[in-house]
């Protein structure tokens, strides 16, 4: 048996306060939704600050954060815990799932449609209001102490029909929606993280901006607010904005040659 | 000399060309001619022109004829490799636009000839389109068309651009002033050089060149701001500078609030004489044409926004007009995102959106669609909304004759309603073993032992292991039984031959074929559709929908596989370019597409029979598979073999002898291709 240490615990919590900028009372919304026990859904395309909020909200409620970005391999197993041998016996493992349950943390699982189907099986009694996990491998019932919630993310942008969060699963959580913000507030965003002035931060906006107009003409998404912040410290290095822009910008958006000397234009015509 | 290098006299050739296109020729118009000035050319040079007439004449002999009276003069001005650009595209002006038009293309070499010296260092239109067309829609505003025409202007829905640009030796100094000339245009649209009254526009041409220039003026100091590399690019380029009667119309016009009507004020108070300087981007206007298309436009997108609006909130609505940003304003409003671009296009034209426009339509109203129309079809001969072109590849020219077959989808009409009960009673017992066999296939959990991680103890595993480890050996890391789901994601077509050769046996053959696979597939559970094709002509591809990839087998589907009928010719390439796009729309991680077929593709007219046809089809599967499809051929033919090999790749096929036998085999090698 392997009670959670309080090491475990500690080297979850966030010690200082990451930089968010609340957009539209977000904030407030997930401390009233933490306060009252319900799970969140934050939903949004990539990069726009959903991981940095969960920081963020982490570090105000003072709660360990624990973060675990699904994969299609992903099972109920790998969130709940196994049987690992070692020399002479099978010691039994907390997965992050319910490590997070038993220490009172947040837990976030980061694109949630990704993990495979059977995970719904320790989520959803976890997401209602019975707040329980049931450890099948030991037989044990774990019940959320009051601290503890569940977010996960959801991106509704680019994911196949295949991959859609069913109804059973999204209709138990609070949704929060995210989008890119304003352009004068993102280029405060860029310009604080990246740390590069005033106008190249909004520089960059504008392109970002001109990439989202392309979105479905050609692009599956436009820059993220994460892409100009990476842009964003390559310029502050000193590196060219025009170089920058290409390595960070256009070619993580697209492969297509053509594409790709297009968005090259709009970065020289911006820088 | 060895007598491959020796010219030939011109006997040999007036024979040769008597072969070729023996039939335009007469006791009028011999080949004595043109025999004669080849024959003094070097044996290269009449080789080249052999070849290639006997290519065209595949197509007309008439052209062939022209060719070959024009091969000495060609070759001399172009070269070898030139003469045959310019020989390749008189004939596709000859299939796009028949023989008139291709003959005035190839007589007129000098013009040729000219064009290709600029095109060295120039570019083309079509070579900057595919960037220039995301830059625009980059800019933001409402969507733009690009299209080449003589000069650059815009009609602020469709951006002209000229078709070629050969200003300067650089490549990319050319496709500067490309660029800045489509964003100027932009600029055009969406700044409002169009937003002032009809009477207000200069009539005179030149006071219009100058008016023209103001605005150039004007919209040049608003990219100043928002789009500063491209402001540079037009510092450049903005050469020759105005004379200095422009200075002050320069400034002020280079204010924020600067609008159309102050350049309108401007070239009030310049003399009459004042002339513009010509710089290479600047395009002309007609706002005669710009504000018809906007009129017309104001008009469709006012009931566009009211017919929007009915499912908006009341309270919503006051909020649509968006802050006057400068440029690019991308300030997310809960709007659907048609909605916010319609509302923006408007501010685009009118600066706000009227009072009047905020009235909800009433249902039926108005007439129905979105803000824009319907795109056109496109004019390639094919007049009805079906219809789709697509290219075909001669393998004589080495290219493709462009938008040459003309394809339709249609409806199989439904057959006899008991013959799929008929087929299943017939093959009960060999049903019963192909559900079984399919039924091994079908996606289960799988428990893989002796894996490294994994749900559980792999006991087995562990007690070897253990037992290893206590004889001194070493303790494996792979005990855990993991449950691994084995999931096919896959997405199949069927495309069956329906040419007049499949009359008799090889259709029923096909169609009880059909009746087992779906049978089969059911039990497997993979998505999948059937496609008929058949066809007489380049301008008559026909394919048939059996069952669409979204539609159920159902008693409907049925009936459609008793109904496919045995119809024109094979003109494969043009239907497998067809299904190809619709299979690549489905999502799948494992796309295949499976023609079956009873033997080479073929076509009454323009040649496709032989190895045309084969060449063709064989390209058309190269392009499925740079789709990322996986083509697979099943041939129902005896004699099949040869030709295969080289049309499918070498593995991508296989030949079903006995027709009779076809049913069974077609599930049996469905199963081998996916397992």
């Amino acid at each position: 048996m392997n009670a959670p240490r309080a090491s475990d615990a500690a080297a979850l919590m966030i010690a200082r306060e990451p930089f968010y900028r609340s957009v539209h009372g977000e904030v407030e919304l997930f401390e009233a939704a933490w306060r009252n026990r319900v799970p969140v859904l934050l939903k949004g395309p990539t990069g726009c600050g959903k991981t940095r909020f969960m920081e963020f909200m982490a570090w105000r409620l003072r709660r360990p954060l624990v973060t675990v970005s699904c994969h299609d391999d992903l099972t109920a197993a790998d969130l709940v815990g196994r049987y690992l041998v070692t020399a002479d016996e099978t010691v039994w493992v907390d997965g992050p799932m319910t490590h997070a349950v038993r220490i009172g943390a947040l837990l976030y699982l980061d694109e949630i449609v990704e993990a495979r189907k059977d995970t719904t099986v320790v989520i959803h009694p976890l997401a209602d209001d019975r707040r329980t996990l049931f450890v099948e491998k030991r037989g044990e019932v774990l019940k959320a102490p009051p601290e503890f919630m569940l977010a996960i993310s959801y991106n509704p942008g680019y994911q196949s029909v295949l991959k859609e969060l069913k109804h059973s699963t999204r209709q138990r959580f609070v949704a929060i929606g995210f989008d890119y913000p304003a352009a004068d507030i993102e280029a405060g965003i860029v310009a604080r993280e990246a740390g590069v002035d005033a106008p190249t931060a909004e520089r960059l906006v504008r392109l970002a901006h001109m990439t989202r107009n392309l979105k479905g003409n050609g692009l599956d998404e436009g820059a993220s607010t994460r892409l100009l912040v990476h842009a964003g410290k390559l310029i502050a290095q000193g590196v060219a904005p025009r170089v920058a822009c290409d390595g960070a910008v256009a070619l993580a958006l697209t492969d297509e040659r053509e594409m790709l000397a297009a968005v090259n234009e709009l970065i020289s015509a911006v820088f | 000399m060895r007598s491959s290098e020796r010219p030939l006299p011109a006997a040999d050739l007036e024979e040769r060309f008597e072969e070729l296109i023996g039939a335009v020729l007469s006791s009028r118009r011999t080949a004595a001619g043109i025999a004669q000035a080849l024959a003094a050319e070097p044996r290269a040079l009449q080789d080249f022109a052999l070849r290639w007439v006997a290519v065209t004449a595949q197509s007309s002999p008439e052209l062939a004829y022209q060719f070959a009276a024009l091969a000495p003069s060609a070759v001399a001005e172009l070269g070898a490799a030139g003469a045959e650009r310019w020989l390749l595209a008189a004939m596709d002006v000859y299939d796009r636009e028949g023989l008139y038009r291709a003959s005035a293309e190839l007589q007129d070499l000098a013009a040729y000839a000219a064009r290709m010296r600029e095109h060295g260092r120039g570019i083309a239109f079509d070579g900057v389109a595919r960037v220039l067309g995301p830059f625009v829609a980059g800019l933001s505003g409402r969507k733009l068309r690009l299209e080449a025409a003589e000069s650059a202007w815009t009609d602020t829905a469709t951006l002209y651009l000229p078709a070629q640009v050969t200003l300067f030796d650089a490549r990319e100094d050319n496709f500067r002033v490309y660029k800045l000339a489509a964003a100027l245009l932009w600029a055009q649209a969406r700044y409002g050089t169009f937003n002032l009254d009809a009477a207000a526009y200069p009539r005179a041409p030149h006071r219009l060149e100058v008016f023209a220039f103001l605005e150039t003026l004007r919209l040049a100091a608003k990219l100043e701001h928002s789009l500063p590399g491209l402001y540079r690019d037009f510092l450049a380029l903005a050469q020759p500078a105005p004379g200095p009667e422009f200075d002050g119309a320069r400034e002020r016009l280079a204010a924020p609030e600067a609008t159309a009507a102050d350049s309108l004020a401007e070239l009030r108070r310049l003399p009459a004489s004042a002339r513009a300087p010509c710089w290479p981007f600047v395009g002309a206007l007609d706002p005669e044409r710009a504000l018809a298309v906007r009129a017309e436009r104001i008009e469709r997108e006012k009931d566009a926004l009211r017919r929007a609006l009915a499912s908006v909130p009341r309270d919503e609505r006051a909020d649509l007009n968006p802050d006057p940003g400068p440029l690019l304003e991308g300030e997310p409003r809960a709007l659907p995102p048609e909605v916010a671009r319609l509302v923006e296009s408007i501010v685009q034209d009118l600066g706000e959106i009227p009072e009047d426009y905020l009235e909800p339509a009433r249902e039926g109203g108005y007439r129905a669609g979105g803000g824009e129309p319907p795109e056109e079809a496109s004019e390639a001969g094919a007049a009805d909304a079906d219809a789709r072109l697509y290219d075909e590849w001669d393998y004589r020219r080495q290219h493709y004759r462009k938008q040459w077959c003309v394809l339709r989808e249609r409806d199989v009409q439904p057959g006899d309603p008991a013959f799929a009960q008929r087929t299943l009673e017939r093959y009960r017992v060999q049903v019963r073993q192909l559900r079984r066999s399919f039924e091994a296939l079908r996606g289960e959990d799988k428990r893989l032992r002796g894996e490294p991680y994994g749900d559980d103890i792999d006991l087995d595993a562990l007690v070897r292991a253990r037992a290893d480890l206590a004889a001194g050996g070493e303790l494996s890391e792979r005990t855990f039984v993991r449950r691994a789901r084995h999931e096919r994601d896959m997405a199949v077509l069927f495309t069956v031959d329906m040419s007049g050769s499949t009359k008799g046996w090889t259709n029923d053959c096909e169609r009880e074929a059909l009746v087992l696979l779906c049978e089969a597939l059911e039990v497997l559970g993979d998505r999948y559709a059937i496609y008929g094709f058949s066809g007489i002509t380049h301008k008559r591809c026909e394919v048939y929908r059996v069952k669409r990839f979204d539609e159920p087998y159902d008693e409907l589907v049925r009936q459609r596989i008793a109904g496919i009928q045995p119809l024109d010719y094979t003109r494969m390439g043009a239907a497998i370019r067809h299904l190809t796009g619709i299979l690549a729309a489905e999502e799948a991680r494992t796309r295949l597409l499976v023609t079956l077929s009873d033997g080479k593709p073929d076509d009454f007219s323009d040649g496709y029979r032989g190895e045309y046809g084969i060449e063709d089809t064989r390209q058309a599967l190269i392009e499925a598979k740079r789709a990322g499809i996986h083509p697979f051929c099943i041939t129902i033919d005896r004699e099949a073999g040869a030709y295969l090999p080289r049309m499918c790749g070498a593995v991508n096929y296989t030949v079903v002898a006995d027709v009779a036998r076809l049913p069974l085999k077609l599930a049996d090698l469905y199963r081998r291709l996916t397992a």
